[in-house]
């Protein structure tokens, strides 16, 4: 042999140093590059960036806190709608129906789901989802536009659910069978198995699928671009239209010619960056937080 | 006189007949050692008393088990369970509850209502039967799976002893054990007969000799031998048994 086991160790070790160093350096890059192409915005905005309700190009004002507010609200309410029915599938896979015809089936269901392309949820949505919604604005008296924040937090919701449902299904498997069988042993009936000791074992992990879910939700941008009406305003109620950061990316960067809008649209693009790492952040010091240690 | 008794007891898996034919009487307040080699059936027994075999949807049961003169499987599971203690092979305290609450667990997982001083009363006579309390007066707060394996085994017992059971199941409550941590389990079992019946499953011999009043010999399903453990250890009646004493087999 040429080479020693030796250097073909260090060549293994090496690759693999390599790749791992590249991912962060990417991580690193990608973020001087944003707060670079961003800098004479965050210079020009100020605070007003922030704080500001009025997103008008053509007069060169950007505030971004309807932007904001539009993702925190739609992913936030979708998060919220989509626990339930996350939770019950999970309950359902990990707990209920482990193995079987129906739980394959089920299975298999959310996998597709999860593989969807959100360009075909978004068209679904808006031929499907929002002539519905529209018929019972008609009935509530309200303005009919059928597109809005309601469209596009039930269209999240829809498409976080899968997420949550299988990591949370994989965390209740995880649950040690003899800690169950302790319950049993103690007279606890299924339903104070699941409440008392299931549940509590595997918060940290339901946390860790809540968080994927709304990681999802935060960036999702062609859904909600089809069926949110685009208007970056403050939205008066869930029938109004709005916006989030990033389908005012995807819709205007394309016809952005100032270099200021340019570089306000970067911004933007600093500040979802910023959301997302944030909210990981914090969901990571909580899954440590309530993790059980044996 | 007997508290318990299985009468014919066949238990299956599928096609595989794990218990056959058992019958035996247990009497109240002794201890009542089943041994056997692995795989003879012996915690199968302890776990279809107790119904726990449930749990498993292939499992099969025929024949009675009479507790007080009821028949368990015409009660509803949950509360035979309550009535009946059980203590596993590896100890199980619930690691996301402090050493208080896994003793009261059986009241909080049931939701029954107890006052505070009623629980905090229950707490510490069970953890004083289960001969912990000193150790664990001052941490009660604390999470369970801090203490260590012996002291983890003397809070299951605790927790099963809460719920004042009728009779307890120990499946090979030392297996999992150092011999020390052990021996203070063995201590323990011969002090809570005065006060409740126990069903040890065991696999050593030796244990089964120290601590039990009557013992059972299984051997591939079968019970082969019951009777006084003074008697069997000394003089066994059947050849298997004796073979399997003398480490012949198992």
């Amino acid at each position: 042999m040429l080479w020693s086991l030796q250097s073909r160790e260090n060549i293994f070790q090496r690759a693999l140093y390599g790749s791992a160093f590249l991912v962060v350096a990417i991580l690193i890059l990608f973020f001087l590059t944003l707060l670079f192409k961003s800098f004479s915005a965050v210079w020009s905005n100020g605070w007003g960036f922030f704080t500001g309700v009025v997103w008008d190009p053509l007069a060169g004002v950007y505030g971004a806190f309807p932007l904001l507010l539009g993702t925190l609200l739609t992913s936030a309410l979708s998060l919220l709608l989509s626990l339930p029915f996350a939770l019950s599938i999970a309950l359902f896979l990990g707990e209920f129906f482990r193995k079987g015809l129906f739980s394959a089936a089920l299975r298999s269901s959310i996998e597709l789901l999860a593989g969807i392309p959100s360009v075909v949820y978004g068209f679904w949505a808006l031929f499907i989802l929002v002539p519905l919604i529209r018929r019972l604005e008609i009935l509530l008296g309200v303005v009919p536009l059928g597109v809005g924040v309601l469209a596009a937090v039930l269209v999240l919701a829809i498409m976080i659910i899968p997420y949550a449902a299988a990591l949370s299904a994989e965390v209740i498997k995880l649950v040690p069978q003899d800690i169950r069988e302790a319950a049993y042993s103690l007279g606890a009936t299924r339903y104070e198995v699941i409440r008392r000791v299931i549940m509590p074992y595997a918060r940290s992990g339901f946390f860790a699928g809540i968080l994927l879910a709304l990681g999802r939700a935060l960036g999702e941008t062609m859904a909600v671009t089809m069926v949110i009406g685009n208007a970056t305003k403050m939205p008066s109620s869930l029938f109004d239209t709005g916006n989030t950061m990033a389908s005012l990316i995807a819709n205007e960067l394309a016809e952005a010619t100032d270099p200021l809008y340019v570089a306000s649209l970067t911004q933007v693009g600093l500040l979802l960056f910023g959301v997302s790492a944030l909210i990981s952040l914090a969901g990571k010091y909580i899954v440590r937080k309530y993790s059980v240690e044996i | 006189m007997a508290i318990l008794s299985i009468q014919n007891l066949c238990v299956s898996f599928q096609e595989n007949m794990a218990v056959k034919n058992v019958s035996m009487d247990i009497t109240e307040k002794k201890v009542t050692a089943i041994m056997g080699p692995s795989g003879c059936g012996k915690t199968t027994v302890l776990r279809s008393i107790n119904r726990l075999h449930e749990l498993s949807a292939h499992a099969r049961v025929a024949g009675r088990v009479i507790l007080r003169g009821e028949d368990l499987y015409a009660l509803d599971a949950m509360l035979v369970r309550r009535r009946i203690g059980m203590v596993f092979q590896r100890p199980n305290p619930f690691p996301t509850m402090s050493i208080y609450d896994n003793v009261a667990a059986g009241y909080l997982l049931n939701g029954l209502r107890l006052d505070r001083r009623e629980l905090d009363a229950l707490v510490e006579s069970s953890l004083r039967a289960a001969a912990l309390w000193d150790e664990v007066k001052d941490s009660l707060r604390k999470r369970g799976t801090f203490l260590s394996g012996g002291q983890q085994q003397r809070l299951c017992i605790a927790r099963a002893l809460a719920l004042r059971p009728e009779i307890m199941l120990l499946d090979e409550p030392t297996s999992a054990l150092d011999p020390k941590a052990a021996a203070s389990i063995e201590e323990l079992i011969v002090r809570l007969k005065d006060s409740v019946t126990i069903l040890l499953v065991t696999h050593n011999i030796a244990q089964a000799s120290r601590v039990s009043d009557f013992t059972a010999f299984m051997y591939l399903g079968e019970l082969v031998e019951f009777g006084l453990s003074a008697k069997m250890f000394t003089a066994p009646g059947d050849k298997r048994t004796e073979e399997y004493l003398t480490g012949k087999f198992g």
